[in-house]
């Protein structure tokens, strides 16, 4: 990327860095929140953390309008269908943050009823550890996955 | 209504279902009942103007494995009517885990015993409506089971998503777009 002195001050850089840019800077989660998780969710999107900071704040109540899912508590068996049903109706790209150490790993369910880990049913980009994790740690998940957005190869 | 009075009360009104009056550690009584007669006798205790049992407040099961009988089933009845609460049990065998339905009795019976069929696998004969409740409908074994593995590794689930073809998708937008108009 570069500044040029012309009358019009232009700046060179590739396609590949500019889509990547305007898909890091607009990141739109779906509304998904599954147990406690959620509840430092809504106070990271909310004014005291205020994620609109690094450009993640419109939450969409339709995963066809969404990028991200922030998988927030623990997945019941019962709810794994419904899970994956969203993940794919999201459009190309998407990306999945799993919210806290339920969604990771089960957590304190070590049980029958409990999905040991989201990442049996969606693939996941970022895990954010804590039970629950605070708003600034989800926020550092964020910045950590508009980082890896930042280096993929636009498709 | 002191508690024995109660007792007496009951024993009047089903002589011969063979009442069997355990001690509780409350002002509630606790009377079991065996399962050949339970339906009689809770509609007796519904419908017998000195006791009105008419509200089902609790209904649940307790698995005592490996002692034998291995279930017993656990029923609040309140009477509003003369503000009185008892407790009634019904025990079953393991190996003959059935029971009559009590729906026709009370009707919110229905769900606590899909409950327990769910969670206990306790047959309610008779039931309306023998779905589980809680579990997925796919599930197999019974988890409120003493014996059931609890820490069970399984994988998840899920359902393909659904897969078109180009000329589908437009199929089906033609098709919508003629209903609309």
């Amino acid at each position: 990327m570069g500044i040029e002195e012309t009358e019009i001050p232009v700046i060179t850089t590739t396609l590949n860095s500019v889509v990547q840019w305007a898909r890091r800077s607009s990141v739109w989660p779906v509304t998904f929140g599954l147990a406690c998780c959620a509840i430092e969710m809504m106070a990271m999107s909310c004014s005291r953390y205020d994620i609109a900071r690094f450009g993640a704040e419109v939450f969409r109540g339709s995963p066809r309008q969404s990028d991200l899912m922030i998988v927030a508590g623990r997945l019941s068996r019962k709810m794994a269908p419904a899970l994956r049903r969203i993940y794919d109706q999201m459009p190309e790209p998407k990306w999945v943050i799993s919210m806290g150490a339920c969604a990771s790993i089960g957590g304190v369910f070590d049980n029958y009823a409990i999905v040991q880990g989201v990442d049996q049913v969606v693939p996941v980009d970022v895990y954010v550890p804590g039970c629950p994790p605070r708003p600034e740690s989800l926020i550092y998940g964020i910045v950590q996955l508009q980082r890896k957005i930042d280096q993929q190869k636009m498709a | 209504m002191e508690s024995t009075a109660l007792v007496a009360l009951l024993q009047h009104a089903a002589p011969d279902a063979g009442l069997e009056i355990a001690p509780s550690s409350d002002v509630h009584p606790t009377v079991y009942v065996s399962r050949d007669h339970i339906l009689r006798v809770a509609r007796e205790l519904r419908d017998r103007p000195d006791l009105r049992f008419a509200l089902l407040s609790e209904m649940t099961a307790v698995d005592l494995w490996p002692r034998q009988p291995r279930f017993e089933i656990t029923l609040i009845l309140v009477s509003i009517e003369h503000r009185l609460r008892l407790r009634l049990k019904v025990r079953v065998q393991g190996d003959d885990a059935r029971m009559p339905t009590l729906t026709e009795v009370w009707p919110n019976a229905n769900w606590l015993e899909r409950e327990i069929w769910d969670l206990f696998g306790v047959v309610f004969d008779g039931h309306p409506d023998p779905r589980r409740l809680l579990m997925p409908e796919d599930w197999e074994g019974y988890p409120l089971r003493k014996d059931y593995p609890v820490q069970i590794q399984m994988k998840p689930r899920t359902t393909e998503a659904m897969q078109m073809t180009e000329e589908e998708f437009r199929a089906n937008l033609l098709r919508d777009r003629l209903t609309r108009s």
